[in-house]
């Protein structure tokens, strides 16, 4: 399957990112058609596109859109999520540095569709870059009259405000979200009522993730049937992926969905010479682990699924035989550990437990009651957190258990940095002797 | 829509479900597990309450929903039509998600049960039987805190105990409108903390009581028994006229702790720290046997010495007696004081205000509030706007702040209050201030803004009025217009427990029980029988004024050696006083000159005061612990309590006055609480024709205070220097600190800032506090009535609306 | 150490930027860490005293977020090394290491002359970069450890060191008002397309891939 280059067309251009140069490949024109819209119709065309949330959860957009009560009398708030924390995930980064101002328009074109008159970016907080250029950007676009009042004589009002967290993987669930732009410790709210129907202070909201807005100015402008050729009927469109691990050329590939893990590892250049692949996940930490085996498959919403995982945010991570499965999903424990909120039980402690007992397999020192009881833990937590990061903290363990079996088996007696080095399994090892003692 | 339409809407509006195959039908909008408590299910929670809202947090409550794919809280989850869930009793997977969450729970729980004072209590080690396992796989180390941290001088927190359910601090924030705790840090290292300050609520107290682990202790109680050594008995809460059900615990002879009990219809599930922590004064320092003056010294006698005594006194002074109760006697004990004046007495000479108070306020009482059912807290509840006048809910009555705080929260009522500034209570009501210098109410009241008027006239508004109204001329008579003109219930929310009841007994001249005017032959007639006598007095006897100037005239009249007839008449020849104490009254100087003065003094109380030791003969009486009896709360509503001590020696007030009777040999007088209730009930409420209601005009408006002179504003707070707080050393830390409020521009003018002192005199004293500088109209100042540093009473002998002199203290230092 | 009238401007700029004043708490505290190395019991009284909030309710959030430090002061320069599985893995748990043997600190600790704090961070959504390392929060992409070191070095001399995607590093503090949302002056002016993002748009090109041409629909 072919890359096709359509949010990412043009990062090559020195001024992508500002308003002048996005009109020169022919942003801000999907704007001019959309405000001549009925919103509704805005509503309808993205719900026609079949265009699913690129934040992982893949809800069809347009559904989420019309579930706004029009007509409400409240103001209705845009909300987009550029939280991207997921370990694997480094997709929508790149987007607001590299091209903003697709995003701006989308906002715009969205907050038409919804009747919304304030949308915002929130920006996880640990990064300045993409942080400082969404707000040049946005000055940009408000110096241009695409944003404040009556934006193209349309009659339509756009304040869009660019804010950011300060360091809360959780914050990117979406009700975590709003509780922290509400200046709240970012915890999940109790849905019902869903953020459609009281969402930011209460009114109705929508959020969307960063990737998904960035497309919306495109399908607009292009069209429904051109963006259903790319991709499947139930996973239409085209996506940004972003491959990392043990590549040769790691990096932002843009490809409709339905592409193989294995094609796309063509463009990424295989994995790293001399080694094989060994697994490998299709978005994002949160996902069950696949092998091999599964790099025919269409990288859609269904097929993923089918073959036991989940698309998530579409940003696959490969590793190669050098590395200690008992030691990737140690790390991705310890961040949901990290990462939990601790509103909920289950999450908060199974999280914690889970990982100090994974951590008693990384040092040689695994109990071997627990290479089932960690199942049954994982099995306490899954779907019984109050969100989906348990969920997440709740899904490593097991897929990595039943195929890799003989490593957690092994660290009950060895410790993971014996039987795989870790220097092996770095990109770069270290070179001077005493750095590489540090290193252990 | 009123409380009784939406009653009825619920009504019409139920759904049916089954729970474990049971059939359940309930109102729409009930979540699952207050729907399984109706069919006899109980599923096992940590953060659920039913008065807080939901927060689905704890996870221990999940159940099985038929097609739902995974177990869900019961606790956020409401009923449907035709759901089917089941519990832990019939679904295996809700018992197993059960017993996951419960061993996570209990994976870093210490195992300190034995010196826990929640254990034998406790909701976590109560199910941890039920649904946990009986030894721990959890292996690794456990969390660990230094322990104890103190929330506040009275609220201890063990933090590797707290299972993170929240219900602390959703209560501090939903509730009490405290959120001075909170979670913190997150994850595995969270835990409830505090900000700069500390936990200094009101209602602090209450999140022991509902914490359903160990974590949160009471300094007080800590370590001091186990639950199941203590005996509990049901009681009213003697601090305030918001008419608490609570629980007394005790063992040896000693109350050990107070929690709130249950009443939804009162104080639903708090109560206040002052009514949970404020009880060491029922066992420190008390009079325990009958005193006598001899030879001008108090000695310790006999009952039926002293009995004797004051029979022989009180036989010769007959109906030249005159009674004053303090606020703060049952409903029974202030019968019998009505019923022994006007039957062995012979005299209306009685009382029971004693603080600041006025004329128009006994006629107010008298028209409007004695043997009324007034309104309910449910009423307040669904009130769309409530008007405050004079009347600090946080202060006076907390529970009925708490009350209005959750109609604030629930359906948006609107709060105006008439006062000098926005206190901290008003501004957690998001009320809105009509700011007014003391003694101009009634001009506030009869020259309201429209809107506020306006919505004054919707179904089910309120105006309550406080104790303090009764200092401003014209107040009450404004008040009573103003709900006569906008259809707006009018209550009355006295602060001492006692006030109501007292004024219902017939404890007040020209008032007999059940509100009838003695001045009405009928009321007189009808209570005659009852009390079985010949006669009543038909006019109005003293008031505690006039029997304080009566003394005073005594005394001159002595002086001159000229005694009319009328004079003779008049005069007050013996004083029965009866839990009174001096400074609580505007001018303690003037009821101190008159205990001096009048030639026989009889004392009851619990504890040796300044009037017990002025006294003639002094007998100890029973406190709320040695006695059963009611208070009557501002609804009118009867709050019934038990003995907690039925062991004790002591006698009640009503007792020791049916002694008087009997060495009186007049007939026996009712002397338990069952005779006494059964007079009561037998008289009931007056069906007759009321006084009149006062008609006091509103005084010329006074000026404000200059550079030099301001406008005393005054009022108690909660926790203060009141006796019944004494001995309870935590409490007290939590105090509001004694501050005099003062205008940014009333302050810069005296070249003064925040936090500097200023010096507020008057021709009696002063008083110094640290200047707290806040929005109020300019030339007045704020003191706390009774706090530390700052007796308003003792010191500068004058109440709210009086003029004080403000200066800075260096200026005196100066001018000295 | 008082808050300058200047910053509660600041403050209040922030919080004109929301329909309620309390949504520019994070943005806020960041901004107070800035001006003041930490997030101090100040800060707090500041916050809750803008914001109408309690001190507890403050704290309950700059508690919640790992990048506000509350217990000491912050190093001049912020050296975040993410050691996530993908990162950590791939060479970041080396980089740790080394940075910790140079400087003498453990996570989140600041060496003895402030000039660094040293952290181990989770992902820093640059996994097709890493193994990541953040100078004040700025992309420092695919470093090893000599990289690191060279870094350090020149840190330590006061020599400009500029991020692989982003300006030239300006101490931890100047980051923190940026990420406040203070306008730095440097949103468009830094190179943060790097040939990692261009990968995919490269083979297209190099294979002459496109998009369909919307013509043709």
């Amino acid at each position: 399957m072919a890359l096709t280059p359509v949010i990412t067309a043009h990062w090559d251009e020195p001024d992508c990112f500002t308003v002048d140069g996005y009109k020169k490949v022919g942003g801000y024109r999907a704007i001019k058609k959309a405000l001549k819209m009925d919103p509704d119709d805005v509503i309808n065309i993205i719900k026609d596109s079949g265009l699913r949330g690129r934040g992982g959860a893949g809800f069809p957009t347009g559904m989420k859109w019309s579930f706004v009560p029009q007509n409400d009398g409240h103001p209705h708030y845009l909300t987009v999520n550029g939280d991207e924390s997921e370990p694997g995930a480094c997709k929508d980064i790149p987007i607001m540095m590299a091209n903003p101002q697709a995003l701006i328009e989308g906002i715009i074109i969205t907050c038409w569709a919804i009747r919304a008159e304030h949308a915002f970016v929130y920006i996880r907080g640990e990064v300045p870059e993409p942080i400082r250029r969404m707000h040049a950007a946005v000055a940009d676009a408000e110096a241009h009259g695409f944003l404040g009042e009556n934006i193209l004589g349309s009659g339509m009002n756009l304040k869009l405000t660019v804010t950011s967290g300060a360091g809360a993987y959780i914050c990117g669930e979406e009700t975590a979200l709003l509780d922290s732009l509400e200046g709240r410790r970012g915890q999940p709210r109790l849905k019902p009522p869903f953020p459609a129907v009281a969402g930011l202070y209460s009114a109705p909201t929508v959020i969307n993730n960063v990737e998904t807005i960035t497309s919306v100015p495109y399908i607009i402008e292009n069209g429904v049937s051109w963006y259903r050729s790319m991709g499947t009927d139930k996973s239409p469109g085209f996506k940004v992926w972003a491959v990392s691990g043990h590549v040769n050329r790691p990096g932002i590939y843009e490809a409709p969905l339905g592409i193989t893990m294995g094609e796309l590892l063509d463009y990424a250049g295989g994995i790293r010479d001399g080694h094989e692949l060994k697994f490998w996940l299709p978005g994002g930490s949160s996902v069950p682990l696949l092998l091999q085996d599964h790099l025919d498959t269409p990288m859609t919403y269904e097929d993923i699924a089918a073959a036991g995982s989940m698309l998530g945010t579409g940003t696959p991570m490969l590793f190669d035989d050098t590395t200690s499965v008992v030691k990737a999903i140690t790390r991705w424990l310890e961040f949901y550990k990290h990462e939990s909120c601790g509103k909920c039980t289950p999450c908060r402690e199974g999280t914690a437990w889970i990982t100090g007992s994974l951590e008693r397999f990384q040092e040689g020192v695994g109990r071997s009651e627990d290479i089932e009881g960690l199942v049954e833990l994982s099995n306490h937590i899954l779907g019984r957190s109050f969100c989906a990061l348990g969920d997440a903290a709740a899904t490593p363990y097991e897929p990595a258990l039943k195929a890799f079996r003989s490593e957690f088996e092994a660290a009950r007696h060895q410790p993971v940095d014996e039987a795989f080095p870790p220097a092996a399994t770095m990109i770069i090892p270290p070179e001077t002797a005493n750095l590489a003692g540090a290193a252990t | 829509m009123t409380a009784q339409a939406e009653g009825e809407a619920a009504d019409t509006d139920l759904v049916h479900a089954f729970i474990d195959g049971q059939p359940v039908s309930v109102p729409k909008g009930t979540l699952i597990i207050r729907a399984a408590e109706q069919v006899g299910v109980e599923i096992p929670r940590f953060c659920d309450h039913p008065l807080l809202d939901p927060v689905a947090a704890c996870r221990q409550c999940l159940v099985e929903v038929e097609g739902m794919p995974k177990p869900q809280p019961a606790c956020a989850l409401y009923v449907s039509e035709d759901m089917k869930v089941k519990t832990q009793d019939t679904s295996t997977e809700a018992e197993v998600a059960q017993k996951g969450v419960m061993e996570f729970l209990l994976a870093n729980h210490p195992l300190d049960c034995p010196v826990c004072d929640k254990g034998g209590e406790c909701p976590l080690q109560n199910q941890a039987m039920t649904a946990g396992r009986t030894t721990s796989r959890y292996t690794l180390p456990k969390r660990t805190f230094p322990k104890p941290i103190n929330v506040s001088a009275q609220v201890l927190l063990d933090r590797e105990r707290c299972v993170n359910c929240q219900r602390c601090t959703r209560f501090a924030d939903e509730i009490a409108g405290d959120p001075l705790i909170d979670l913190m840090e997150r994850g595995a290292e969270q835990q409830i903390g505090i900000g700069e300050e500390p936990f200094d609520s009101y209602f602090s107290g209450n999140t022991i009581q509902i914490c359903p682990v160990g974590a949160l202790t009471s300094a007080d109680y800590r370590f001091k028994a186990r639950p199941f050594d203590l005996v509990s008995v049901p009681t009213t809460c003697e601090h305030c006229a918001s008419g608490c059900a609570t629980r007394t615990d005790w063992r040896h002879e000693s109350v050990e702790r107070r929690y709130a009990w249950e009443d939804p219809a009162v104080n639903e599930d708090w109560n206040c720290d002052k009514g949970r922590f404020a009880f060491k004064y029922l066992s420190e320092n008390r009079l325990t046997t009958p005193l006598v003056r001899e030879d001008g010294q108090l000695r310790k006698a006999s009952w039926p010495e002293a009995l004797r005594i004051v029979a022989a006194r009180l036989a010769q002074a007959g109906s030249r007696s005159a009674v004053v109760t303090g606020g703060r006697l049952s409903l029974e004990d202030a019968y019998a004081y009505g019923r022994f004046a006007r039957t062995d007495l012979g005299t209306d000479n009685i009382d029971f205000r004693t603080r600041p108070t006025s004329q128009e306020e006994q006629d107010f009482l008298a028209s409007r509030v004695a043997g009324t059912a007034g309104p309910t807290y449910a009423d307040l509840e669904a009130a769309p706007t409530v008007l405050l006048v004079g009347f600090e809910p946080e202060e006076e009555s907390p529970i009925v702040y708490l009350r209005l705080r959750k109609a604030v929260r629930k359906h948006g009522m609107r709060v105006f209050s008439i006062a000098p500034f926005a206190s901290e209570g008003l501004e957690k009501l998001s009320g809105e201030l009509l700011a007014t210098v003391p003694g101009s109410e009634a001009a506030t009241l009869r020259s309201l803004p429209d809107d506020v008027a306006k919505e004054l006239r919707a179904d089910g508004a309120m105006i309550l009025v406080g104790e303090r109204l009764a200092q401003s001329q014209g107040g009450l008579s404004a008040a009573v217009a103003l709900s006569e003109q906008t259809g707006a219930s009018l209550a009355w929310i006295p602060r001492r427990a006692g006030e109501r009841g007292s004024l219902d007994a017939g404890a007040i001249s020209g008032l007999l029980p059940g509100g009838r005017p003695i001045t009405d032959a009928a009321a007189r007639q009808e209570v005659a029988k009852v009390w079985g006598i010949e006669a009543l007095p038909e006019t109005p006897g003293l008031n505690l004024a006039g029997i304080i100037a009566a003394i005073a005239a005594d005394e001159a009249g002595a002086a001159a050696a000229e005694d009319s007839e009328e004079e003779y008449e008049r005069s007050i020849e013996a004083l029965i006083l009866a839990g009174v104490d001096v400074s609580d009254v505007a001018e303690p100087a003037a009821l101190q000159r008159a205990i001096d003065d009048a030639p026989f003094v009889v004392a009851l109380d619990i504890r040796p005061t300044e009037v017990t030791a002025a006294a003639d003969v002094v007998f100890p009486v029973a406190t709320v612990a040695e006695k059963s009896g009611t208070f009557v709360d501002w609804e009118g509503r009867r709050r019934p309590f038990a003995i907690t001590f039925p062991e004790t020696q002591m006698f009640s007030d009503a007792t020791v006055l049916s002694l008087i009777a009997d060495n009186l040999d007049h007939d026996p007088a009712p002397r338990n609480v069952p005779a006494l209730r059964a007079e009561i009930e037998a008289l009931g409420a007056w069906a007759g024709e009321r006084p009149d209601v006062p008609q006091v005009p509103a005084p010329p408006a006074s000026p404000a205070g200059d550079n030099q002179t301001a406008v005393l504003a005054t009022w108690r707070l909660l926790l203060d220097l009141g006796v019944t707080q004494e001995g309870a050393p935590y409490l007290a830390a939590t105090r509001r600190p004694s501050v005099a409020r003062i205008s940014a521009a009333t302050a810069a003018g005296l070249g003064i800032g925040e936090g500097d002192p200023v010096r507020v005199g008057s021709q009696t004293g002063s008083i110094t506090l640290p200047v707290a500088v806040t929005e109020m109209p300019d030339g007045i100042v704020w003191v706390p009535t009774n706090s530390p540093d700052s007796r308003v009473t003792e010191s500068l002998g004058v109440g709210a609306g009086a003029t004080v002199s403000l200066s800075r203290p260096t200026d005196l230092t100066e001018g000295a | 150490m008082a808050i300058s009238e200047q910053v509660r401007a600041e403050c209040r700029q922030l919080m004109d930027r929301y329909p309620q004043d309390r949504s520019a708490l994070v943005p806020m505290l960041h901004l107070l860490q800035s001006e003041q190395g930490m997030v101090t019991a100040e800060g707090l009284e500041l916050c809750a005293e803008l914001l109408d909030l309690s001190t507890a309710e403050v704290r309950a959030v700059a508690t919640f977020y790992t990048m506000y430090r509350l217990r000491s002061q912050g190093g001049e320069h912020h050296i975040g090394v993410c050691v996530n599985t993908a990162c950590g893995l791939l060479g970041g748990d080396a980089i740790f290491d080394a940075l910790s043997k140079r400087l003498s600190v453990s996570n989140g600790e600041v060496t003895a002359d402030g000039r660094f704090t040293l952290e181990r961070i989770e992902c820093q959504a640059a996994c097709t970069h890493s193994p990541v390392v953040t100078v004040d929060w700025e992309y420092f992409d695919q470093m090893d450890i000599d990289k690191m070191m060279d870094v350090i070095d020149k840190l330590e001399a006061g020599e400009e060191v500029v991020a692989t995607r982003g300006p030239a590093v300006r101490g931890w503090r100047a980051a923190e008002k940026t990420i406040a949302g203070i306008d730095d002056g440097l949103g468009y002016k830094s190179d943060a397309i790097d040939s990692l993002m261009l990968a995919g748009l490269n083979q297209a090109k190099e294979r002459g891939e496109t998009a369909p041409d919307p013509k043709d629909f």
